[in-house]
């Protein structure tokens, strides 16, 4: 199974949520840091980085031998990559997002395909399983098709038969994908190809805004949801209303404290370093899974 | 000296519009001819709504009308390649006046030609390109 | 014009309920929210909507059943797995839709149009301390680089004409394309970070942005008794690389009580937070622009 943990902003303990299933998940999980442009994961992790590599995006690459100026490929593009100026064809890569149209285009064959990094991929081993790690180049704004090459390496690695491409017949370790906080293109991309998405939110105004926010988002893909509130204590009744409404189940109350915070704050694993709480993220677990097996049902039936 | 057709990015159509710093979001371009005062001015409305490569769309729309010289106050570092690619001078650093009375400094030569861009990439397109040489106006820091 | 944005780089850190306060504190100011994903300063701040606008932004492919003949060349184009089919029906996920305009280019039949995407909405609005622009993005619409680049051209615009001179806005979290936006043209970046592991690890990449646009850096250490080790060491990462530490801030349940009751932590009776906020406000305020504030 593969579970997206997610979140409408940042800061509300996705973090805390995800290493501490990971510490408490029986059998080796895979652990996936899908938040490109901020992964996290690995400094609370710390993984054995076996492999890293650079993730490359298709652009194209000018023959100024064969081009003769006639500018149908900078007419084409819709993200201004490509340009004519006078006597001189002009390439921004990092505007480029890979669509291939100009190599489909160009007439006289000058443009042909060539590799540009995006970021880069690690891959590794933490003390629960597998991991994946994808981390954007700074300053750039191609998230998707990053997060797309770190899905890919998943698949790759672990023949995983429920993502696309995986192979048939092949009982894959369980997934915990670690998505960018939001309800943006990029938060949707990593939520896409789970089987279900635990939402992480406090239980404040601001907590429940960007909640609200995110279940609509995610609501188009019929994927099982639920809700873990963290820092349960603080504030008002606002999520706990919202949910009973919206019939979003509350699959986890984390209690607002002072340990949680620091053992955060020193990089620990809460699960681990705070026994009492095993017991909520045991049953979180259950909920995750039983929320799953009953959603593959009623898709059978 | 001989003149040149010259663009100043501009908050409006006339000689007595202020100069608008920007470049790529700009509303237009005064175009003054190179053999009297004659203006024209050329809409960059296309360009100012675009998601991403605004500069270069007007560097676009710029060499298209001829322009051999740029007038404004900042030109980001993709817009500059463009320019120059296409053979067009830069001015930058200019703004808070008019457009006769920058077209005026240029003939009195009081304004020099850059050879390198003055500002970052803008919005929608992440990595800045291109050279800097630190000119950047009174950023630096002081501790 | 001083044009201040606060950042955090990751979330949570308390920058919506700081900017909040310093738009307490300030004065002769707009204030603007570039937070388009998760815009909560509307939550502290209430402004009444005076105009509010649609935001539209690129285009995306659809494909009209009618004229299409289910040849399957879309599809196999589509570099962004966009393009999906079902049972001999061919449609678009938006969702995936980088608005290329390949399908629609080469579909033989031209029965892919090409439609400009209706994203979201902004305003202008008035809140008890002044004029405020903020936006909603539509669930699920992308971050948008030219939504904030938009928000931040209103909002000068509207403060020249108001003859403001400040601009403080909320910036977006991340370090990618909308947080570029933010941070384009402003004089200073305000960064409020966590003494967490996290926290540090981006507050460095969100710096390391800022150098690279040159534009000065000065840090908050918020919760900064979490762990005062991890704070101090914050402090000194800021002195060895050129930016100022501004101040530290306690982890104070008083800011969680202000927010729900939707006030600005300074607005409530004195809390070391609040007294610790004003000062590090006037160091903002005695700076001169463009430079770091002592």
């Amino acid at each position: 199974m593969i579970f997206a943990v997610a979140s409408g902003k940042g800061g509300t303990g996705k973090t805390t949520v995800i290493t501490s299933l990971a510490a408490i998940w029986e059998g080796p999980v895979t652990l996936v840091d899908l938040d490109v442009e901020e992964p996290n994961l690995h400094l609370f992790l710390k993984p054995k980085v076996m492999r890293e590599t650079a993730a490359m995006l298709e652009v194209p690459v000018h023959d100024s031998d064969k081009c003769n100026l006639c500018g149908e490929c900078a007419m084409f593009c819709q993200y201004k990559a490509l340009a004519i100026m006078g006597k001189t064809m002009l390439f921004y890569p990092e505007m480029c997002p890979g669509c291939g149209g100009c190599l489909k285009i160009c007439p006289e064959g000058a443009l042909s395909p060539g590799g540009r990094e995006i970021g880069r991929i690690a891959e590794g081993q933490t003390e629960f399983g597998r991991f994946f790690m994808g981390r954007l180049r700074v300053g750039e704004a191609m998230s998707p098709p990053l997060m797309q090459q770190v899905k890919q390496r998943v698949v790759a690695q672990g023949s995983h038969a429920e993502m696309p491409g995986g192979i048939e017949g092949c009982v894959p370790d369980d997934v915990l994908i670690d998505a960018p906080p939001g309800v943006s293109c990029p938060a949707m991309h990593a939520v896409m190809d789970a089987d279900a998405i635990v939402l992480v939110t406090e239980p404040t105004p601001f907590g429940l805004y960007d909640f609200r926010l995110a279940v609509e988002a995610f609501s188009i893909m019929h994927k099982p949801m639920g809700a873990v509130v963290n820092r349960d204590g603080i504030g008002d009744q606002g999520v706990e209303e919202y949910c009973r409404e919206s019939g979003i189940p509350i699959w986890a109350r984390i209690p607002n404290s002072l340990a949680v915070a620091q053992a955060y704050s020193r990089g620990e694993i809460v699960a681990r370093k705070l026994p009492e709480l095993n017991g909520i993220f045991q049953e979180l677990k259950k909920r995750m899974r039983a929320a799953v097996t009953v959603s593959r049902e009623v898709e059978r039936a | 000296m001989k003149m040149k057709r010259i663009a100043v990015s501009s908050e409006g159509p006339r000689l007595d519009d202020m100069v608008d710093p920007r470049f790529g979001r700009v509303a237009g371009f005064v175009i003054v001819d190179p053999a009297g005062d004659a203006s024209s001015y050329i809409d960059n409305g296309a360009s100012q709504v675009m998601a991403q490569g605004a500069g270069i769309q007007a560097a676009q729309n710029l060499a298209g009308a001829g322009v051999e010289l740029v007038i404004s106050g900042f030109v980001g570092p993709k817009a500059f390649q463009a320019l120059s690619a296409a053979g067009i001078q830069i001015i930058q650093y200019v703004e808070g006046v008019t457009v006769e009375q920058a077209v005026e400094r240029f003939k009195r030569g009081e304004l020099t030609v850059a050879d390198a861009p003055n500002s970052q990439a803008h919005e929608g397109t992440g990595r800045g390109h291109g050279h800097r040489n630190g000119q950047g106006r009174g950023q630096g820091a002081r501790r | 014009m001083r044009e201040i944005v606060m950042i955090s780089g990751k979330g949570g850190t308390g920058k919506t309920c700081i900017t909040a306060a310093f738009a307490h504190l300030a004065d002769n100011a707009m204030v603007c929210d570039l937070d388009v994903d998760a815009p909560d300063l509307h939550m502290l701040l209430a402004p009444v909507v005076e105009e509010e606008h649609a935001f539209r932004s690129g285009h995306e492919a659809v494909i009209n059943q009618e004229r299409c003949t289910k040849c399957g060349v879309c599809a196999e184009l589509c570099r962004f797995g966009a393009v999906r089919e079902d049972q001999g029906k061919y449609a678009i996920d938006s969702l995936r839709c980088e608005g290329c305009k390949v399908c629609v280019h080469f579909c033989p039949e031209q029965a892919v149009d090409f439609v400009e995407k209706h994203c979201g909405l902004w305003f202008a609005s008035i809140m008890r301390f002044g004029p405020m622009i903020h936006a909603r993005l539509f669930p699920g619409e992308e971050t948008s680089g030219r939504l904030v680049a938009l928000l931040k051209k209103e909002a000068r615009l509207r403060a020249k004409a108001l003859g403001l001179s400040l601009i403080l806005c909320d910036g977006t979290p991340g370090i990618g394309c909308p947080v570029i936006s933010s941070l384009s043209g402003a004089n200073l970046a305000v960064v409020v970070t966590e003494p967490t592991p996290s926290g540090r690890h981006d507050l460095e990449r969100v710096a390391d942005l800022c150098r690279h646009f040159r534009i000065p850096v000065a840090v908050i250490v918020n919760k900064f008794d979490l762990n005062p080790d991890n704070s101090r060491a914050i402090e000194a990462y800021c002195l060895e690389n050129g930016h100022a530490a501004l101040g530290m801030l306690p982890y104070d349940e008083e800011v969680t009580r202000a927010m729900v009751q939707a006030k600005c932590i300074t607005e409530c009776p004195t809390s070391t937070f609040g007294n610790d906020l004003r000062e590090i406000w006037k160091k903002i305020m005695a700076h001169h622009v463009g430079y770091l504030p002592l």
